[in-house]
């Protein structure tokens, strides 16, 4: 089956800076997918690659198959952009912006999607207001109303979160969960990790232009060993035999790391051994974050470029 | 509604919705060169034999409007699309960038045409101007606006701040304009000026459209043609390679 995004080889550099240097990526179709990686890795840089918004020093991309430089057009009607950037043509109202967006991809009658959009996004009370008028938040929902105009088999959020309330962001992932139930491929890039971890079912970190990790988000995660016990103890002292395990100390909580469940028996039993008693007992699992924090630090010593 | 109609539509919209600033204030502004210099020059000043000069200055304002305006629409339009962003809408559009060219340029013509008609259909309701040949008047006033649409374009995406965009347009667009015989016949002018002149393309599309109210002119309305034509189609040749390889615009 033809993936939904290919990128092949490609590289990018903007004069002596290299954005991008050889990534590799496939993401298939129906896939809910997560760019992750620190500011200035080359998120965005790959985004506008296979938006047709950068071209690429060398190597391919294609969108469901299509090329994004020698098969441009048919590429673009494939992909939806939610740029990261609140930008908005302060001429026009949200209806006409809307309308006008779906015109540029050549589709008529199209005025019961973009209904469906207004009413999913919330925008309904807005529709007649000049987009000038409109708060941030509310901007935000048109920029994602306009990437979702075409009906992209394939959608791509470039940090749709960032500093936008609870509210639309629940609104907004409940509709995006929708669209992926529908059949559309997913691709976003933020930095709340848990939010990645509860939505995305793959994953790939870029750091300096590389993907330093591809997985699954539950292959990511497994790859932590081990889990932490956070434990409240009376009296406050942990018994000499625990000490090799001890990690933290924090506001009166042990935060002792264990290689697997089984382990934590053995550390109740020390504890009752030693008439400790356990007043408070909490398990940490391994979560994106961590491996997140961990695969960053381990690629840290990739060649200066 | 293809994608070319749709951003053809968007550009007339816009310039629409803030028609005072682009429509009326260039006609009011051209009526008042035409009432200040017409006062000042009428008993001094005779282009042509048998025109007065408020009459033979008409073409020659009405053509100037439509040029600036021409220009004005469509390196307005992008050099604001361009600095807050939102030319991305149609950066990830299908739109091909023959699309997006004849679209700005065609935006242009129409403004232009618009300005024009009603600066002369104002000077109608005071002076007497002959109309020699539609069609010379036509086909100048078309291939001027064209013109001065792609190298609206153009100078819009070499332009990076609004500043630079005005330096082109005062610095280049304005002096062409304003040197092109709007003012006077270049017969009257020392013999080097009136060599330079023929270097300015915009002599030929004034002299042209001049020759189509009086039927007399300066230079072949024919070699005019040709020149202009030749201009037009030079300017839209580089403005297309420019959207074509995403000069400036992808980086």
């Amino acid at each position: 089956m033809t993936p939904a995004i290919e990128v092949k080889q490609v590289y990018k550099r903007f004069g002596t800076m290299h954005a991008l240097s050889g990534v590799d990526l496939e993401i298939n179709v129906g896939d809910f997918f997560a760019l992750l990686g620190p500011n200035g890795a080359g998120k965005t840089t790959l985004i506008n690659i296979l938006a047709g918004l950068t071209l690429a020093s060398s190597g391919s991309s294609c969108i469901m198959g299509h090329n994004v430089v020698t098969n441009y057009r048919e590429a673009r009607r494939m992909l939806g952009v939610v740029p990261q950037e609140l930008v908005f043509d302060p001429f026009f109202t949200v209806r006409e912006t809307l309308s006008i967006q779906s015109g540029y991809y050549g589709l008529k009658n199209n005025d019961s999607w973009i209904d469906q959009i207004i009413y999913h996004l919330d925008l309904t009370d807005k529709v007649n207001a000049n987009m000038r008028t409109l708060s941030g938040g509310m901007k935000r929902r048109v920029l994602v109303a306009q990437a979702l105009v075409h009906k992209p088999p394939v959608i791509v959020l470039d940090e749709p979160t960032a500093g936008v309330d609870v509210e639309l962001r629940q609104a907004l992932w409940r509709f995006i969960k929708q669209l992926n139930r529908d059949g559309h491929t997913i691709v976003l890039t933020t930095h709340y990790l848990d939010e990645a971890e509860a939505l995305c079912s793959r994953v790939a970190m870029l750091k300096q232009g590389k993907i330093v990790a591809l997985d699954s988000t539950r292959n990511l995660i497994k790859s932590i060993t081990g889990c932490s016990v956070r434990l409240r103890l009376s009296p406050d002292i942990l018994p000499s035999v625990l000490q090799p395990l001890m990690g933290s100390y924090d506001e009166g909580c042990y935060i002792l790391a264990v290689n697997d469940y089984s382990q934590i028996e053995s550390v109740l039993a020390a504890l009752r051994v030693a008439k400790v008693q356990v007043l408070e007992m909490q398990l940490l699992q391994p979560d994106l974050e961590e491996v997140f924090v961990k695969i960053m630090g381990s690629a840290e010593n990739l060649e200066p470029v | 509604m293809s994608g070319f109609y749709t951003l053809l539509y968007k550009e007339l919209l816009r310039f629409w919705k803030v028609g005072l600033q682009s429509v009326f204030a260039p006609m009011l502004a051209t009526l008042l060169y035409l009432l200040i210099f017409s006062h000042v020059l009428e008993k001094h000043a005779q282009a042509y034999p048998d025109v007065a000069y408020t009459v033979f200055l008409i073409p020659g304002l009405v053509m100037m409007a439509m040029l600036q305006n021409a220009f004005a629409n469509s390196s307005s339009s992008l050099i604001q699309s361009k600095v807050s962003g939102s030319i991305v809408f149609i950066l990830l559009s299908p739109l091909s960038y023959m699309e997006i060219f004849l679209a700005y340029v065609l935006a242009s013509i129409v403004r232009g045409l618009l300005v024009g008609i009603g600066v002369y259909l104002a000077t109608l309701i005071f002076f007497e101007v002959p109309l020699r040949s539609f069609l010379w008047v036509f086909l100048f006033a078309l291939m001027g606006n064209g013109l001065l649409g792609a190298l609206g374009i153009i100078a819009a995406i070499w332009a990076e701040k609004f500043d630079q965009l005005a330096a082109f347009q005062n610095f280049v667009i304005l002096p062409l304009t304003f040197l092109s015989g709007v003012f006077y016949t270049i017969h009257s002018l020392p013999s080097f000026w009136k060599g330079l002149s023929h270097f300015n393309p915009f002599f030929y599309v004034i002299d042209g459209f001049r020759y189509g109210f009086f039927g007399v002119s300066d230079t072949s309305p024919y070699f005019s043609l040709a020149i202009v034509t030749a201009c037009f189609l030079t300017v839209s040749w580089i403005t297309l390679q420019m959207l074509k390889t995403g000069y400036k615009l992808r980086h």
